[in-house]
Parts: C-alpha cells; sequence; structure tokens
C-alpha cells in the first residue's frame, strides 16, 4: 500500500508550486482579480506549454494523458496560489464533457484546441432554481428544419465572457441534452454577475432563439447523462483538490503570522488558545487531503465507490476551508480583517468553492442515498473491502 | 498512490477470512451483553488463546517471540477483518498495542523471550502505570520513586487510570529512578510484576458506573534491576514510544467499531417512526447519518495514510495526534447523533426491557465522553500538533 503521492507524483506538484510561484505570484493574483475578466492571455499560454491545459486527455487530442492523482497535484498547487481564471471551467468541465460525450470529430476539432490552450470553453448548466441536480434542467432546446433553437436562461456559468464556445445543457423533447454553442451565436447574451470570489467570474447567459447547427448536438440522453455526470465529479475532484491548497496555504500564513506577531511580550503563536485553532487547521487540512487522494484514486481506477469518495471529500473540504478562513482571519487579528491581507482573498475563494459543484448538505444527501436506500459502499482497504 | 494488496496480501487475507468464518464465536454476542466485566474478560481471555494457538496473534510481531512475522499491512488487514466478522477483541489489548512494541523496540534479547509469548497468548495480562494523582497532562511530573539498591529497585508511589489494573499480571510502570532530577530527565521505565508484595490495586469507579481503571499503590515493592526497559534514566523516551503506538495503532479498531454502530443505526432508522415517516426518510436524520460516515471515512483515510507513512519510514510521528482528535470527537459526535436519531428509548439501561440493543447506545454515549480525555486529552494533543508539528513556540 502507498497511500499518498509517488515520487513521479510529488515531483508534478512540487514544479507546479515553482513555477506558479514565478509566474503568478499573489501580486499577479491581485492585478487580474482588477481586471474585467480575470484572464490573462500570457499566464494561459504558460499553462499550455507545461501542458496543464490537456493534463487528463488522451494524446492523440494533444493531452497529457496523466490521472486523477497528477491532475490533482497539480490542481493542489493552483488552489494554493489562488490562480484566477477559467482553468475549471475550460479544462475539466468542458474538456472532460467533450471527452466523455463528444464524436472524434468533436473532440478532434474542439478537445484538442482546448488541450493546445487555443480555446476557452465553459458548461451552463445551472438555471433559476440553481440546483445542481440533472433532473432541475429545463432550457428548452427544439429541432427545426436543419438546426436546433435553444430559449431559456443559464445562471452561475463561470467564465462564460471568455468561453470561445459553450457547452449548453438543456432539454429536447424530455431528453437531456448537450449543445456546442460558439460565443459569437446571435441571441446569446453574457451578463456578468459579480459575487464573491474576486479571482472567478460568473455570469448569467441569455438564449433569445439560438440556432445552433444540427453537428453541435454533442450528446443526448442516457449518454448525455453520464458524460455530465462524470464532468461533474471530475470538476469537482479538481475543485477539492484547489481546496486543499487553498487550506494549506491558509495554515502556512498563519502560523508564519503567530510565530512573529507578538503580544504581551511574546509571539501571539505561544498561547495556547491560539495554537489550538491552528491545529486545527492542521486537522482539518489532513482529514481533507487523505479524502482528496482517496477520492482520485478511487475516480482513477472507475471503482464503483468512486461517487462516495467524491462526496465525501467535498462535503469534508467545504467546511472545512470556510472553518480554516475563519480560524486564520480570526488569529490575525485586525490585520486578517484588511484588504491587503491575503487572507480575505482565500475566504472568498472557499465560500464560491464550497458552492461550486454541490455544498456538503448537497453531497451529504448524495451520500445518504447511497448509503441509507442502496446499501453501503464498498470502501477500498476497508472494513469488508472487496 | 497505490491501494491494491499485493498476492501475499491477498493470500492472508483469505486465510484469515476462512478461519474466522468457522473460529468467531457464536455466542459473543449474548456475553457482550449480558456478562459482567470480569466474565466478559475471562471470555475474551480464552478467545485471545485460541487466536494465539491459530497462528493470528501478533501478526507483525518476529516469528521467534510467537508471531507471524507479517508486515504491518497484514496487521491492518488483521484488525479490519476482525472488525468485518464481528470477531470480539482480544483482551490483552493493552500489552499488543502497547508494551509488546515498546519491549520489541527497547526490550534485550533475554526480555523479549520472557514476555512477548505470554503477551500473545494472554497469558500474561497487561496494564500501564503511568498518570499520578498529580502527573496527569504533566506526566513528567510524575514521582513513584524507584531507588536502586543492589540488584533491585525499591518503588514507593501511587498511579491511577490504570485500565486494566484489576485483570493484569504485569504492569509497564514510569518511576523517577533519580530523586534529585526534574521533568524528563532521570526517569525508568520498569516491568512490575503485579504479585510482587507491596502492590495494591484499588477499582476507580467511573462516571458509566463500571470499574475499567484502578488506582495502583507500590509500598517498598523489589523489582530485579533487570527489568528495567531501556536504560536506567531513560524512561521518558520509552513511555514516549509507547504512546506514539498507542495513538497510531490503537484506533483502527476503534474506527472500525464505530463504522459498525454507524451501519446499525443505519438499520434502526428504518424502523424508527419520525413526522410521519421512517426516519431514514427525515432529511434531518439522513444529513446527519452521513455526516457520521463522512467523520468516520476521514479518520479511516487519516489512519491508512499514517499507517502507510510508517511502513515507509518505520515509526510513527506526532501526527498520530490528528487521528486521537479525529477518533475521539468525532466519535462523541455521533453519539450524540445517534441519541438524538433513537429518540427517548436511547437513554435507556440494559437493566430495561424496553432498551435498544440492550442499552448498548446508552453506554457508548456515556462512554464515549472519555475519549478526549483518555490517552492524552485534547487540549494536550493540541499543543503536541501547534508545538511538535507547526513549530509553534512552547507554552509551559
Amino acid at each position: 500500500m502507498n497511500f499518498g503521492l509517488t515520487e513521479t507524483q510529488q515531483t508534478i506538484r512540487s514544479s507546479a508550486r515553482q513555477f506558479l510561484a514565478a509566474e503568478c505570484p499573489m501580486a499577479e493574483v491581485r492585478r487580474l482579480a482588477e481586471t474585467e475578466t480575470v484572464y490573462d492571455a500570457g499566464l494561459w499560454s504558460k499553462f499550455a506549454a507545461q501542458g496543464w491545459t490537456g493534463i487528463i486527455f488522451p494524446e492523440e487530442y494533444d493531452g497529457l494523458g496523466l490521472g486523477m492523482l497528477e491532475m490533482a497535484a497539480t490542481l493542489e498547487e493552483m488552489g494554493r496560489a489562488l490562480v484566477p481564471g477559467p482553468f475549471i471551467s475550460t479544462v475539466l468541465l468542458a474538456g472532460t464533457l467533450l471527452d466523455r460525450a463528444g464524436s472524434d470529430q468533436h473532440k478532434q476539432k474542439y478537445l484538442s484546441a482546448i488541450c493546445r490552450g487555443e480555446a476557452r470553453s465553459t458548461v451552463a448548466l445551472l438555471e433559476r432554481s440553481a440546483s445542481w441536480d440533472l433532473d432541475a434542467v429545463h432550457l428548452e432546446a427544439r429541432g427545426i428544419s436543419d438546426a436546433f433553437e435553444l430559449s431559456g436562461e443559464k445562471l452561475f456559468v463561470p467564465d462564460a465572457a471568455i468561453a470561445d464556445f459553450l457547452l449548453v445543457v438543456a432539454r429536447l423533447a424530455g431528453d437531456l441534452a448537450v449543445f456546442l454553442v460558439p460565443a459569437a451565436t446571435p441571441g446569446l447574451e453574457v451578463i456578468a454577475t459579480p459575487a464573491l470570489d474576486i479571482t472567478r467570474r460568473l455570469y448569467q447567459v441569455s438564449f433569445a432563439q439560438v440556432v445552433v447547427p444540427t453537428e453541435n448536438l454533442l450528446c443526448r440522453g442516457e449518454r448525455a447523462r453520464e458524460a455530465l455526470e462524470s464532468a461533474l465529479e471530475v470538476a469537482c475532484l479538481g475543485t477539492v483538490a484547489e481546496m486543499v491548497g487553498g487550506i494549506q496555504s491558509l495554515l502556512d500564513l498563519t502560523v508564519a503570522y503567530a510565530k512573529t506577531r507578538k503580544q504581551f511580550g511574546r509571539p501571539i503563536g505561544s498561547f495556547q488558545a491560539v495554537q489550538h485553532q491552528c491545529a486545527d487547521m492542521l486537522v482539518l487540512l489532513e482529514g481533507s487531503r487523505s479524502a482528496l487522494y482517496y477520492a482520485a484514486w478511487m475516480l482513477g481506477e472507475n471503482d464503483p465507490g468512486a461517487r462516495t469518495a467524491v462526496s465525501v471529500a467535498k462535503a469534508y473540504a467545504s467546511e472545512a476551508y470556510r472553518d480554516a478562513g475563519n480560524k486564520s482571519i480570526q488569529v490575525q487579528g485586525g490585520m486578517g480583517f484588511t484588504w491587503e491581507n491575503d487572507a480575505h482573498l482565500y475566504y472568498r475563494r472557499a465560500k464560491a468553492s464550497e458552492i461550486a459543484f454541490g455544498d456538503a448538505t448537497f453531497h451529504r444527501e448524495r451520500i445518504a442515498q447511497m448509503l441509507i436506500d442502496r446499501g453501503l459502499p464498498k470502501s477500498r482497504l476497508g472494513v469488508a473491502a472487496d | 498512490m497505490d491501494l491494491s494488496l499485493t498476492p501475499q496480501e491477498t493470500q492472508f487475507r483469505d486465510a484469515l477470512r476462512a478461519w474466522l468464518a468457522v473460529s468467531v464465536p457464536r455466542d459473543w454476542e449474548q456475553h457482550r451483553l449480558h456478562d459482567s466485566m470480569q466474565e466478559r474478560f475471562q471470555f475474551l481471555r480464552a478467545w485471545q488463546k485460541r487466536v494465539f494457538e491459530a497462528g493470528w496473534a501478533g501478526v507483525a510481531w518476529p516469528k521467534e517471540y510467537g508471531g507471524r512475522g507479517a508486515g504491518l499491512m497484514e496487521q491492518v488487514i488483521f484488525t479490519q477483518e476482525m472488525a468485518a466478522a464481528g470477531a470480539p477483541p482480544l483482551a490483552n489489548i493493552l500489552g499488543l498495542a502497547l508494551i509488546g512494541p515498546t519491549i520489541i523496540a527497547f526490550g534485550t534479547e533475554a526480555q523479549k523471550k520472557r514476555y512477548l509469548p505470554n503477551i500473545l497468548s494472554a497469558d500474561e495480562i497487561w496494564c500501564q502505570g503511568f498518570s499520578e494523582p498529580n502527573a496527569g497532562s504533566d506526566l513528567a511530573a510524575l514521582r513513584t520513586d524507584a531507588r536502586l539498591a543492589g540488584d533491585h529497585f525499591v518503588v514507593n508511589g501511587q498511579k491511577i487510570w490504570n485500565s486494566y489494573g484489576w485483570a493484569a499480571d504485569w504492569c509497564a510502570l514510569v518511576t523517577r529512578s533519580d530523586p534529585n532530577s526534574q521533568k524528563h530527565q532521570g526517569l525508568t521505565y520498569l516491568l512490575v510484576d503485579m504479585k510482587s508484595p507491596g502492590v495494591e490495586v484499588r477499582p476507580l469507579r467511573q462516571l458509566t458506573g463500571e470499574s475499567e481503571f484502578t488506582e495502583l499503590f507500590f509500598r517498598d515493592v523489589r523489582v530485579p534491576a533487570e527489568n528495567v526497559l531501556g536504560a536506567v534514566g531513560n524512561g521518558w523516551n520509552v513511555a514516549l514510544g509507547t504512546l506514539a503506538h498507542e495513538r497510531a495503532t490503537l484506533g483502527v479498531s476503534a474506527q472500525a467499531a464505530v463504522r459498525r454502530q454507524i451501519e446499525g443505526l443505519i438499520d434502526l432508522s428504518r424502523d424508527i417512526p419520525r413526522n410521519g415517516r421512517r426516519a431514514a426518510d427525515e432529511p434531518l436524520v439522513r444529513q446527519k447519518l452521513a455526516q457520521s460516515y463522512i467523520e468516520n471515512e476521514v479518520l479511516r483515510l487519516n489512519q491508512m495514510r499514517a499507517l502507510s507513512k510508517i511502513i515507509q519510514t518505520g515509526a510513527p510521528g506526532p501526527e498520530g495526534s490528528i487521528l486521537k482528535i479525529g477518533f475521539s470527537e468525532s466519535n462523541q459526535r455521533f453519539q450524540a447523533a445517534a441519541q438524538e436519531i433513537l429518540g427517548p428509548y436511547a437513554q435507556l439501561t440494559g437493566a430495561s426491557e424496553l432498551a435498544i440493543d440492550n442499552g448498548a447506545w446508552s453506554y457508548s454515549y456515556l462512554r464515549s465522553r472519555g475519549n478526549t480525555i483518555e490517552a492524552g486529552t485534547s487540549e494536550i494533543q493540541r499543543n503536541i500538533i501547534g508545538q511538535h508539528v507547526l513549530g509553534l513556540p512552547k507554552s509551559y
């Protein structure tokens, strides 16, 4: 048994850390946060040069062909550095959806473009109901002569303003269906919806009789459901990896502060009331990290228990990241509450990440369905393992 | 990351599974629920003897001392399979989990030959003499006096919170052998025969009503000098080795036991009516059951990760404190959730015919209160993390 990253995976993580320290330091994060789309073409092409934009996709589509743990190790560092921009939306969400649902032609044209760093994309899923449940999708698609027409509205769409094409989840004659809609299509309107996380952007996207050609129907029915579930699992896992990196960063900056800040003539880190908050942050971090690596392994192995493992990781990390943010700001006192201190940037990201792909309550219900309604999932190397 | 078992580990698991299928005593549940503590202990002692005779005790201990000579991974598989099969625990738990490994690490060849086989066979039951009335969290303040007089030590003092003190044949006793020493210096770890003249055992009744613990009194007790474990004056390091094992290994069976309780609670929730439907269909109940599962699963994964680190580096680290906090605090939350989900029946003790599971839930609720105190309080665990893992300045 080896529960943890292999040497190669550790190398991937440490080189990502070095790369991001040089290319995306906190000053750059803050600069991008002030821009309209938090997207920087130069930074993106550097990611592409690292192979990150195709990290988990087959080499035949210009991907790197790496696994879930390599992805998680990389995303952990992105989360630690608080990398702004459309990585999860383009690569993990849209990329995985194309990989699982697209025809070879679709992949040659669109997935390869994502892998090479030439295209940005996103998935438009949520609507007014703000539900992550695929049954809540109502945006209407109907067949017209030699084309489809989409009408309705999507909310909370990440990075829609810089997407070259959107993957839109719609309802086609009762079926779930995914359409590829180029950004310049008439009738498509993208409106920013400013939110807490200033390093990521969310949009409202409306479709006024948007016409897309027949070949832009990516998939429908059961195939669409499976592909979407798969893309959401991968994006959820990547988000948890970012969250683990974020908690690590909060712990590091908080401990550094507690060691140097003096009150009553002593470093505040020598007081147990402060020590215990830092200790709790480590407990939250290590639990999140164990759950992350396990979920990545299970997902990579296509294990039937992967879905539960991802939900355990997302539910735990969702509360852990928020709680770590609370503790970090509390330990740093007034300084922690200032704009100049980095803690609030993580605190904001923690909230957005908690919501993305379902919060702890959502995932607990998902676990309850598997635990109570369908019987306990078997765990690898656990009680009653295989 | 690789969680697959090697062919060797799979073979070990399958052989163990086959043995457990025909060997787990069917009447364990009856003994568990109805025996007195002493009767139950005798039952578990006989069970451990059978496990030993079949070659399954001390899975990771060297063969020459009665163990199986396998790896730590097999030890983990053993613990998990025992839990999965609903097998009774082994009686000599402190000897197996703490004192045996410490003897393996610090003992002389003669000591290993003398003590280890009898720990495995449960012929000699062990307890620990660490805490004192004035040395609890501040263990290094201990004052039990050991004076060398020729070929033996003369021991005087008092110990407290000794689990299994009432059943023990031997005691792993930490003493102050240099009366002029302070704190961690001048301590000596002694292996003391509980039948020695001058040893008195008094039961200590805890809030559950049971007397799992004892107080031990030592009055001019003679302990042969050859019974020093490690070197004279090095007792602190030997004791720390024991404590690290305690945090790293005891958790696996504790986690598995809670997982079985969670499964039991899920089953019960299907039959309990709540707000006009089954409790299992009530959203708040579902949230609590799922949260219990999440916390137990994260504990299991933290343990696997820590064990993987021990397998690779050979030693448990201070990260064991994360596991101790994880187990104790999640178990308290789970027991509170179970009380709530089971409703008014949950408070009934085994003395009531109406009690669920013969009062097991009211007992485990009370018993879990001790989890954040025994084996190092949560406060001490957080100090250890703050000072020894995060490198924060010492507070005392």
